[in-house]
């Protein structure tokens, strides 16, 4: 069974913008897809809507064999297995960094206090700042900042990690501190999605490569596959500009 | 060239031209009685007059005598109608904000009507005929007494308010926050409590005391209904003694620092709520 799969989905705003049209995507247990694609042509539409923060306007979602789209399914506890990591972080200002990766922990997986803080404790060593715990958001580095936002859902446990830009809003000097730990992940058998610019990141940790435009996806291959021989002519002229710059 | 990038250090190992920096640069440190705040001084003062005035003058001290009981109606007034407001602000600002045709337009309504319609008007309209009307139709044997018709008639207005407030607060937090914690698998309301609310509380708290404090000052458009607050009572002091100026200079004073007080209370208990802001440059 595959942790992600996602069946026609699309996404209309406004009846009027279309965002997403008609996109196929499967993910095994540990596979790392890299989504990239020029701006605006979906990709974070596409990952959001498969945590459904987007209702989508057609298509399904199953996560671990659970379809998202029927109204039956409790989206609370299966959005508990999908981890998102946003561009800007999106850390809680107003709780310390412990209490920002204990807290769903609490709420959501009903863990008590001490469980969950050895949990988060655990997580904030694997991203590498085990000693920031009892600081707050604003008092960390934005490298800092996304790694605890990627130790807070990590700690859930979840089934698969979505990346949407995650170093994009970083300063350069701290871009590789957050590739490394998610580059760690993928070695540990992580099963993610991310929508990157980093094109070194793609090629190093990438399982696929899916190019999307125009709310499709318009090839998904290896890494050499897209990267060193594209398929299609919208590939080539996207990774000219992007390789090449 | 402007002066104050001279002070920026890319440019600190340039020849710099010559200006008359530190005259420039003078802070308000160097002019104290500039920065002094002598508003405090001359409030202080007032006080300390009006105090003297109580303690030692014979016609404020009757006056003081005749008011004073009206300050545990005023307080008691003021605390329940802040209360109850506090909760139909709530109520009525996430209400705006609910996707739920029914709340919004609920909670929209009852803010247009409050809004539109005089402070005083409502005073009237609310405790003399609304509570009766409400009280009557839902089978109550008693009449609701004139205390809590005051303080509902209150309460009712800035609750109004108090929504337009909270609506702020929550819609000044970005959507990212929502999205973050929905995205950890917390429900709706987890997230509101959790961290929306927490969050809202910063841009929430300093107007929510400034209407506590016009809740205060305002429980003397309650006089109107007769009931015994500071301002009736300094009313009927004056009528029955016509010691006027020291019915009202009492008055004055009451308010004045029972409103102080509340100030101070409310800025300290600011500062205590947003321990996050502790390592703020
Ligand atoms: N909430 C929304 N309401 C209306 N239109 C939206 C909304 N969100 C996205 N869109 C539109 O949908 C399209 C796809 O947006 P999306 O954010 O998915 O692109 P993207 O590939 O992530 O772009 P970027 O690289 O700039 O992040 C864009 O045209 C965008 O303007
Ligand atoms: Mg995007």
């Amino acid at each position: 069974m595959k942790i992600v799969e996602v069946r026609g989905l699309t996404k209309t705003f406004n009846e009027t913008i279309h965002a997403v049209r008609g996109v196929d995507l499967s993910v095994a247990q540990g596979e790392v897809v890299v989504i990239v694609g020029p701006s605006g042509c979906g990709k974070s539409t596409i990952l959001r809507c498969i945590n459904l923060l987007e209702t989508p306007t057609a298509g399904d979602v199953w996560i671990n064999g659970v379809n998202l789209v029927d109204d039956e399914t409790d989206l609370d506890l299966v959005r508990a297995e999908v981890g998102m990591v946003f561009q800007q972080f999106n850390l809680f200002p107003h709780l310390t960094v412990l209490r920002n990766v204990t807290l769903a922990q609490m709420k959501v997986r009903g863990r008590t206090q001490e469980k969950a803080e050895s949990v988060a404790l655990a997580q904030l060593e694997r991203v590498g700042i085990p000693d920031k715990a009892n600081a707050y958001p604003r008092q960390l580095s934005g490298g800092q900042q996304q790694r605890v936002a990627i130790a807070r859902a990590l700690a859930m446990d979840p089934k698969v990690m979505l990346f949407d830009e995650p170093t994009s809003a970083l300063d350069p000097e701290m871009i590789k501190e957050v590739l490394d730990v998610m580059r760690d992940l993928a070695a540990d058998g992580m099963t993610m999605i991310v929508v990157t610019h980093e094109m070194g990141f793609a090629r190093a940790a990438a399982s696929r490569v899916g190019f999307v435009d125009e709310g499709k996806i318009v090839e998904i291959g290896t890494p050499a596959e897209v990267f060193d021989n594209p398929q299609q002519e919208r590939t080539q002229l996207f990774l000219n500009q992007v390789l090449h710059h | 060239m402007d002066p104050f990038s001279a002070a920026s250090p890319d440019v600190s190992d340039q020849p710099r031209p010559d200006f008359p920096e530190a005259k420039q640069r003078r802070t308000d440190t160097d002019r104290w009685w500039e920065s002094f705040p002598w508003w405090m001084f001359l409030v202080g003062s007032l006080v300390v007059v009006l105090l003297a005035l109580v303690v030692f003058n014979e016609d404020y001290r009757a006056a003081w005598s005749a008011i004073f009981p009206g300050i545990y109606f005023t307080i008691s007034a003021t605390f329940s109608a802040f209360a109850i407001a506090t909760v139909l602000g709530l109520l009525a600002g996430m209400g705006q904000l609910s996707q739920n045709v029914v709340f919004k337009n609920l909670a929209r309504a009852y803010i247009e009507i409050i809004r539109g319609i005089p402070m005083i008007v409502l005073i009237f309209v609310v405790a003399l005929v609304v509570v009766p009307d409400i009280s009557k139709a839902l089978g109550v044997p008693n009449s609701v007494p004139t205390f809590w018709r005051a303080v509902i008639a209150l309460a009712l207005i800035y609750g109004a308010y108090i929504a337009e407030i909270f609506r702020g607060g929550i819609q000044s937090v970005p959507i990212g926050q929502v999205e973050a914690g929905r995205s950890l698998g917390l429900s709706k309301r987890s997230t509101t409590w959790s961290i929306v609310l927490p969050q809202a509380m910063r841009s929430i708290l300093p107007p929510l005391g400034n209407d506590f404090i016009a809740i205060l000052k305002d429980t003397s458009l309650l006089s109107v209904l007769g009931v015994l607050e500071l301002t009736r009572n300094a009313r009927q002091f004056n009528a029955s003694t016509f010691k006027i100026k020291a019915g009202f200079y009492t008055m004055c004073f009451v308010y004045l620092v029972l409103v102080l007080a509340l100030s101070a209370f409310m800025r300290w208990f600011e500062a205590k709520m947003s321990p996050e802001r502790e390592g703020e440059r």
